[in-house]
């Protein structure tokens, strides 16, 4: 009876404030801001002051003067441009990569990762080369080996290989026969207008008939069916030509129409492709592993073909577990993208490292460089962030 | 009576594997194709074209870049002392922790034998521990040598270059950065919003950029942010860099990993009365480290492999040496031997270890609870 008193008791003296939980969650807290202020204000000052010593401490006014130097390739600039042009050159040419490397990469990974399943023998075993070989070396000797091995070493533009299309290959320059639309062009954008307009005006209808009847009504084959109407309704009502399929050709020692791509840009590309292929390779492999036998078993039961069975039960569930690390690749590819130095392809980076060693405006160089690499990632992940809602979404 | 020679034995086998249906036969052949056109060019190129006699003279090169060629048996040293470790690691955790499961269980004194076999074990591997600690400091000392010794003078780290630097800024940096990624990681997840969201901003902000940005802004920024009249040098500003970033992706992997640990832990811990720090010391953490260690394997392979990225800025890795042989003026050109030679290098190793760490992955039996 006494011990259950002096417990009670115990229970009513106030806690010491130094044992007061709250207490001490906020005290904690103010210690480690103020310690953080400390240390990354004393990095500031200190950075501030060796900086102002030397005259470049300031803005981001130097971007205004002139940039001066030369840049290989992308959106029209001149010597006598800014060092901003120049910065945003840079930025397009860094665009360029993941825009068409991501859609490259993932066909790659797609087919070899369905490969790697492949119950040939011989098909598993080339994929399963690959994507080890690959995985298993550092990138940056992989865009060596591009470069320098394999694009320089191809023959002359005298002798540039030949593909039918034409495409000419050689070590200075791809070529590749390129639609530019014509002017009569602009005869069909009304059409394509219209077309999309009707789709979309399809899905939210469909969307809606879905959420009444509870069965999925193909919204998606309606709209793709009514935009494929209508646009080739206007492809057949407008003038033609629309478009004039520029091809490229030799003149002395230059290719001239199409579209050339650069050694630089060829090699990133091609470099960035085959490495993050293999990383999708896996990723689609894991995937569709995922998805328990006992599904597959159960729709071959129930009589649907080999293709059905992909198509139906296994990809909506291998979708689900794809997405996610399917997103992080897309993302490795495009801040891979920066190592573009290696090889001279006037990226963000590259230009930005360039724009440093003229003027030496190291923090404000830094911050550009890892604000635009940020502004990147954080785009990408919020389109694949939004599939992935909608993909989640099917599978309930 | 027996099968039919078409489903046993090599025909049998050729036949599920290769010709099942007329679509995976045409998928042989021109599988077949491939191959005999990849291999045939790569043979006839390794064998007749190539001239590996540009890596058989720069292999010391390759392997510890400028380091003196008279104090080369530290390095050696060091190998040996590595090896050795192994080898008893081995020893201790495999080969002769498995002889007691032999023995029948039975009879009662070779079982005490068995006990007694076991603390002696137990013993030699907290020595062994004990000596993994004690190389690293050893390690360095070896390749770093003493100011004003005359066996071990003192050799810069712009001395250190090859796959040694390499190995070094992998090492170095993965030890590092660990510590720094749990606590990134138990910030993370912390129940003080101060913290947390440091150290969310930290961990997305290193996510979100390319490492060679990282490295960039390790090699300008630190001696900037240092008071003046202090140096420091660039293999310590790069595997600054390093630790940097790969803590950031080891919290994450950690946060995975506490994640796993059952509420329930935390609840049994909390009946027992124990503290917030001991319930993470004693009790999260054992559990949540043990399985990340797969992934934090995989996290320092890819460091072995990004280590390439220093050659970017400059240090003298096994990638930037590979740049200076090329450039020699008796090997102009050979860039395909080289370039070849420096991924094989890194594929052994990389190979070698994911392999060994998906053995310690079914060792651990991760995935199986």
């Amino acid at each position: 009876m006494t011990k259950m008193s002096s417990i009670a008791a115990g229970a009513q003296r106030p806690v010491p404030f130094w044992r007061n939980v709250r207490v001490l969650r906020v005290l904690s807290q103010i210690v480690f801001i103020i310690l953080v202020v400390i240390i990354l204000g004393t990095l500031f000052l200190n950075m501030k002051r060796g900086l102002e010593s030397r005259g470049l401490w300031g803005g981001f006014g130097f971007l205004k003067l002139e940039a001066g130097f030369d840049i290989g390739e992308g959106i029209a600039y001149d010597l006598s441009d800014s060092y901003a042009r120049a910065f945003l050159v840079g930025a397009v040419n860094t665009l360029r990569v993941p825009i068409v490397g991501i859609a490259l990469a993932t066909v790659l990974g797609l087919v070899t990762g369905i490969a790697r399943l492949s119950s040939n023998w011989l098909v598993n075993k080339i994929a399963s080369v690959y994507i080890e070989s690959i995985r298993n070396t550092p990138l940056l000797v992989q865009l060596y080996v591009w470069y320098f091995a394999v694009i320089m070493k191809l023959p002359r533009i005298k002798e540039s290989l030949v593909l039918p299309g034409p495409v000419f290959i050689s070590n200075r320059a791809v070529a590749l026969p390129w639609p530019v639309p014509s002017t009569s062009f602009r005869a069909w954008v009304p059409y394509l207008i219209a077309a999309l307009v009707v789709a979309g005006t399809i899905g939210v209808i469909r969307a809606r008939e879905q959420r009444r009847i509870g069965r999925p009504p193909f919204s998606g084959l309606w709209m793709v069916l009514a935009f494929i109407g209508i646009a080739a309704l206007g492809w057949f009502l407008s003038p033609k030509p629309l478009f004039i399929v520029s091809v490229p050709s030799l003149k002395g020692l230059n290719y001239q129409g199409g579209v050339i791509l650069t050694p630089e840009f060829t090699a990133l590309l091609v470099g960035l492709v085959v490495y993050t292929g293999a990383f999708i390779a896996e990723v689609v492999r894991a995937g569709i592993q995922s998805v328990s036998r006992g599904q597959i078993e159960a729709a071959r039961a129930l009589g649907l073909s080999e293709g059905l069975i992909l198509r139906l039960v296994v990809l909506p569930q291998a979708l689900r577990v794809i997405i996610p690390p399917l997103t992080s690749q897309y993302l490795n590819l495009a801040k891979n993208s920066s190592l573009a130095i290696a090889v001279g392809y006037p990226d963000l980076f590259n230009v930005a490292g360039t724009i440093f060693n003229q003027t030496g405006r190291a923090v404000q160089v830094i911050v550009l460089i890892m604000g635009s690499y940020l502004s990147i990632s954080l785009f990408t992940s919020l389109l694949m962030n939004i599939y992935n809602r909608r993909v989640q979404l099917v599978e309930r | 009576m027996r099968p039919p020679s078409t489903s046993i034995g090599v025909l049998g086998w050729l036949k599920e594997n290769l010709f099942s249906s007329w679509f995976n036969t045409l998928l042989t052949f021109v599988s077949l194709v491939v191959i005999y056109v990849v291999l045939r060019g790569l043979l006839v190129w390794a064998l007749t074209q190539a001239r590996w006699e540009v890596v058989t003279t720069n292999l010391t090169l390759f392997m510890i870049g400028p380091y003196p060629r008279q104090q080369i048996w530290r390095i050696w040293a060091c190998l040996i002392m590595v090896i050795l470790l192994g080898g008893l690691s081995w020893l201790v955790w495999g080969g002769l922790s498995r002889v007691p499961s032999a023995e029948e269980p039975s009879s009662v004194s070779p079982a005490r034998g068995w006990v007694r076999w076991g603390r002696i074990l137990r013993k030699a591997r907290r020595w062994v521990i004990l000596g993994w600690v004690l190389s690293f400091p050893i390690t360095l000392l070896l390749l770093q040598g003493l100011k004003g010794s005359s066996i071990l003078p003192p050799v810069g780290t712009n001395l250190w270059g090859g796959l040694l630097l390499t190995f070094v800024l992998a090492v170095i940096s993965i030890v590092l950065s660990f510590p720094l990624g749990v606590l990134l990681a138990l910030g993370r997840r912390s129940s003080l919003p101060v913290v947390r969201i440091f150290s969310i901003l930290y961990i997305e902000l290193i996510r979100g950029v390319p490492l060679v940005t990282v490295l960039f802004m390790a090699q300008i920024m630190l001696p900037l942010f240092l008071p003046e009249g202090v140096r420091v040098d660039k293999v310590i500003r790069a595997i600054a860099g390093f630790t940097f970033f790969t803590a950031a992706y080891i919290a994450e992997s950690v946060r995975g990993g506490l994640a796993a640990v059952h509420p329930g832990q935390y609840e049994a811990a909390k009946a027992l009365g124990l503290s917030g720090i001991q319930t993470m010391v004693f009790i999260v953490l054992p559990q949540a480290l043990r399985t990340v260690i797969p992934p934090i394997v995989g996290q320092f392979i890819s460091l072995f492999k990004d280590t390439s990225l220093v050659a970017i800025v400059g240090l003298l890795d096994l990638l930037n040496i590979a740049k200076s042989v090329v450039a020699q003026p008796e090997f102009m050109g050979l860039k395909r031997e080289v370039y070849f030679f420096v991924a094989i290098i890194y594929f052994v190793f990389s190979y070698a270890m994911s392999h060994a760490s998906r053995k310690l992955e079914t060792a651990l039996g991760v995935g199986e609870r």
